[in-house]
């Protein structure tokens, strides 16, 4: 079956007087790697489960491939789910778990036989096929898993932090191998996590969600470097936050006055409104777009003096907090390999460049 | 750890050994087969054998077949009433099975309520109560609840994942049912089915009371009363019994530890809101299930409060006279079974939490030995018991006692505690497990010693499965009736279950011991109830192994 398009009309889920999702309006092409990204709680699991089947949505139609298919039950849908915990039917061997949607498709048994035994060989299983679950490790549990999905070829992939249960280093490397598979096989896929960096990684398109509402929807970079909110911008990566008003506008640049009385100039054109003297702004600067100098010997657009509050020595960069009059601002710097480190105390220029600075929210 | 093996061994598995040793061993006291052969070679024992096999596989039978549709009705869907329905699935366990025995008499026996309007309305009668029938009848209602309990526990506790995951790939309905469901119950499913076999086969009173003899317990018991101590015959039965047990508690073991691989990750219930008339069928189905059930109870209560009951639907004239016998000119036996079961249930709490501490927090060798024979009651019939004990203390005056232990009250007390203690042992250690051991090494890197921590940490998070524990063994040492009525030394030494095999001897006697009866459903019930207060919604936990 070819890859569905997926397109989500209006969709809210309420338990009570609680919706825990709302209003969620996407289109998700074929093809895609499509995630959900957003804290526990912000209904992005509901949200896969209604595209499923297994949770009824209170408002909204899910289209696949163009068809309504809110009244289709879950086993009419083609499509696979891998859940978090794997649920590997304790009671089946691997081989059998694999083959279970092929019988109940009624493909042959010779088809099966030879189906199953090369989707194991895709997922590096082969040999397995005889243990049961239990036998088998965490990272190879996950594999059968996914491998019970692929091999009935469904229009649609859904996966919900099918990488949360693996140790840090086997997440990294199934995060690969979950990527070669997928841009391979050309498969629609819908993908839950709370883990930005696995979001950024993975993903075509990321829809960071909020309490059951899409905050910001677009690719990971579009994400990253333009958050289109207050909670977008903390939740994806770190992000110096700050609130004031314009003071000027002109050539480009505005220049903000913020509420702690810092002035910042920022380059205008990532706001949608041309803005003007007077208005309200939030800014946001990642801690990488932020340059640490011993002070005095200053350059840059942006120029806030401080001193070093902590360091954190990260390896590849370091951690510094810097302690302003009412504020303390997260920077990384590359780590300057040799030459010496701020030490805690020291008086610092933070500098960064008007093109680094990114209009949050203009109003 | 030494004292609590002397104890063990002295109370449990020397006399079993000394048992075992009696059936294999001839007059000059060499080793010999011939007990066995000869029990095998008369037909009394092998028909004995091959009924207390039937009756208890009957029994397994009818029970799943009763608790199987309740079971995932309950476990399954959530309508009005569901509360009332799980409760009333477990008042089977509150009525003793002797007790429930007599009350079926009078309402299915041969001159009970339902064969008498059969022979009003259809001038026929039919035997329920008659031989192994009967047998079968009194256990199947009260045994169904532990494969019920089991089943519900097991049922509940599969990953809703698990079935969503084969909907997902394209299973429904029946379909899933039968792959998924069914696999994933059976473990729990069959470990209740052979916990109540092993009830069923260990069970004395229920053919004592329905004077039905041809099964292996009551013939060890009336082997040993009748034709004495000293006859081998009765201790081979007794060994047989044992195996029998064993075997099947072990298997009951192995299917279990297999229940636990589909325990649920996520702990959301799929459970399915019925309304209108789907919940008045449901209602139909389990109402007429349990209501059968609920006969017992509502005969033995309406004995206890009559003064003459024979050949009439109903009793004919009502008094209070039964309850003041019990509690007035007879209120010893009220007062012995609190006496005896309460400090049964104490020192099954200190042995019990003894016991789970040096399993879960010692590395002494021999702490596997300690738990193996800490569970060995549970194979062990009561009959057995009274035997071992007989054959071991009787003719032997204990140390401080002046007499043999066994011509003491306190011999019950150590029946008791020796019977329940498998059950104690299982809930301090399941509360001692929930103390992760790093409450109690923070509370020691803080300042405080080995014994305040247990004080201060330790013992407060325990202490509601140690009541628990307690209450499991009171409940059940309660109403037990094997070990008593071969181990009571006087008449005026017996508790409640003596006194109503007593009273039950004599129709005259029914009355007050149907009163007695209704004290014992209402001292379990009490118990049942903290029980569930304490456990929370886990109570069913307390009545699997």
């Amino acid at each position: 079956m070819p890859p569905a398009e997926v397109k989500l009309d209006g969709i809210g889920k309420s338990y009570g007087e609680q919706w825990v999702v709302r209003d969620v309006n996407l289109h998700i092409r074929r093809g895609e790697f499509f995630t959900f990204l957003g804290p526990s709680g912000c209904g992005k699991t509901t949200l896969l489960r209604i595209i499923a089947g297994f949770v009824f949505p209170d408002a909204g139609t899910v289209y696949l491939d163009g068809q309504p298919v809110n009244h289709v039950p879950p086993w009419q849908r083609n499509v696979g789910l891998v859940f978090q915990n794997y649920a590997l039917w304790p009671h089946m061997t691997v081989f059998a778990n694999v083959a279970f949607g092929l019988r109940e498709r009624k493909v042959a048994r010779s088809e099966i036989e030879r189906r199953v035994m090369e989707t194991l060989r895709q997922v590096d299983l082969q040999g397995t096929e005889n243990r049961r679950p239990s036998q088998l490790s965490g990272g190879q549990q996950q594999r059968v898993a996914l491998a019970r999905t692929l091999v009935i070829q469904p229009r649609l992939l859904l996966l919900d932090e099918p990488l949360s249960n693996l140790d840090a280093k086997l997440r990294i490397d199934m995060r690969i191998e979950l990527l070669k598979l997928q841009r391979d096989l050309g498969l629609t896929t819908i993908y839950v996590t709370h883990d930005q960096e696995e979001a950024l990684a993975l993903s075509t398109h990321i829809a960071v969600m909020n309490s059951g509402r899409i905050e910001q929807e677009g690719a990971p970079r579009q994400i990253y470097e333009q958050p289109a909110s207050e909670s977008v911008a903390a939740f994806v990566g770190k992000s110096n936050l700050f609130s004031g008003r314009v003071l000027q506008a002109k050539g480009g640049f505005i220049e903000v006055r913020t509420d702690d009385n810092l002035i910042i100039r920022a380059a205008s054109h990532t706001s949608v409104v041309s803005p003007q003297r007077g208005d309200e702004m939030l800014l946001s600067v990642r801690p990488e777009a932020m340059e640490l100098r011993a002070s005095g010997s200053s350059v840059g657009t942006n120029q806030l003096t401080g001193q070093v509050a902590a360091s954190a020595y990260q390896g590849t960069f370091i951690e510094y907090e810097v302690q302003l009059a009412a504020r303390t601002l997260k920077t990384h710097t590359v780590n300057p390999k040799g030459k010496a480190l701020f030490r805690s105390g020291q008086e610092v220029t933070v500098t960064f460049a008007a093109d680094d600075v990114v209009i949050v929210r203009h109003r | 750890m030494l004292l609590l093996l002397a104890i063990l061994i002295a109370f449990i598995l020397y006399p079993i050994l000394r048992v075992l040793w009696v059936s294999l061993s001839d007059e000059t006291g060499g080793l010999t087969l011939i007990h066995f052969q000869n029990f095998f070679r008369r037909p009394l024992f092998r028909e004995a054998l091959w009924n207390t096999l039937l009756s208890g596989l009957l029994v397994v039978v009818f029970s799943a077949l009763m608790s199987l549709p309740l079971a995932y009705v309950l476990a399954r869907y959530e309508f009005r009433g569901k509360l009332l329905l799980q409760t009333a699935a477990t008042l089977p366990l509150v009525i003793p099975p002797f007790v429930g025995a007599v009350a079926l008499q009078l309402i299915f026996g041969r001159s009970g309520m339902v064969n008498l309007l059969l022979m009003r309305w259809f001038d026929t009668s039919l035997p329920f109560m008659e031989g192994l029938t009967g047998v079968v009848l009194v256990q199947t209602l009260h045994f169904f609840p532990f494969i019920l309990l089991n089943t519900v526990v097991s049922l509940a506790n599969i990953d809703p994942a698990m079935e969503e995951m084969a909907q997902n790939m394209g299973c429904h309905g029946l379909r899933l049912f039968r792959r998924i469901t069914l696999p994933l119950m059976l473990p729990g499913f069959i470990a209740g089915a052979l916990l109540t076999f092993i009830r069923a086969i260990d069970d004395l009173g229920t053919p004592l009371m329905l004077n039905y003899k041809n099964l292996l317990a009551p013939q060890a018991y009336l082997r040993i009363t009748t034709v004495g101590i000293d006859d081998p015959d009765g201790y081979v039965i007794c060994v047989v019994l044992v195996v029998l047990s064993l075997v099947t508690l072990l298997a009951a073991r192995k299917y279990l530890s297999l229940a636990e691989y589909a325990t649920a990750q996520r702990s959301a219930p799929v459970t399915r809101k019925l309304h209108g008339k789907k919940v008045l069928l449901l209602w139909l189905l389990c109402g007429a299930i349990l209501g059968v059930s609920l006969l017992p109870h509502i005969g033995i209560l309406l004995l206890s409060f009559s003064k003459v009951w024979s050949f009439t639907l109903l009793p004919t004239t009502y008094t209070l006279d039964n309850f003041a016998e019990i509690l007035f000119r007879a209120p010893h036996f009220i007062k012995n079974t609190l006496l005896y079961t309460l400090l049964a249930a104490g020192f099954d709490v200190i042995l019990g939490a003894a016991i789970a501490f040096l399993l879960l927090r010692s590395r002494l060798a021999g702490r596997n030995l300690l738990d193996a024979i800490a569970t060995l009651p549970l194979a062990i019939p009561g009959v057995v018991l009274a035997v071992g004990y007989l054959r071991v203390f009787h003719g032997w005056d204990f140390p401080g006692l002046g007499g043999p232990l066994t011509s003491s009250w306190l011999i019950l007390v150590i029946a008791y505690t020796v019977r329940r203690l498998p059950y104690t042992v299982r809930a301090c250690y399941a509360a001692l497990q929930q103390v992760h051991i790093s409450l109690e090494e923070s509370a020691q890197s803080l300042g405080a010693n080995r014994l305040k921590t247990f004080a201060k940490v330790t013992l407060p998070l325990i202490s509601g499965g140690l009541v628990a524990g307690g209450l499991i063994s009171f409940v059940t040492s309660c109403v037990e009736l094997a070990s008593t009525i071969m181990l009571v030394p006087r008449i005026e030494l017996g508790p409640i279950s003596y006194g109503i095999y007593l009273y039950m001897q004599s129709p005259l006697g029914r009355g007050a011991g149907a009163a007695l009866g209704v004290v014992a459903i209402l001292l379990v019930s009490l118990g049942t109830y903290l029980t569930h207060r304490i456990f929370g919604g886990r109570a069913g936990n307390a009545f699997r192994i």
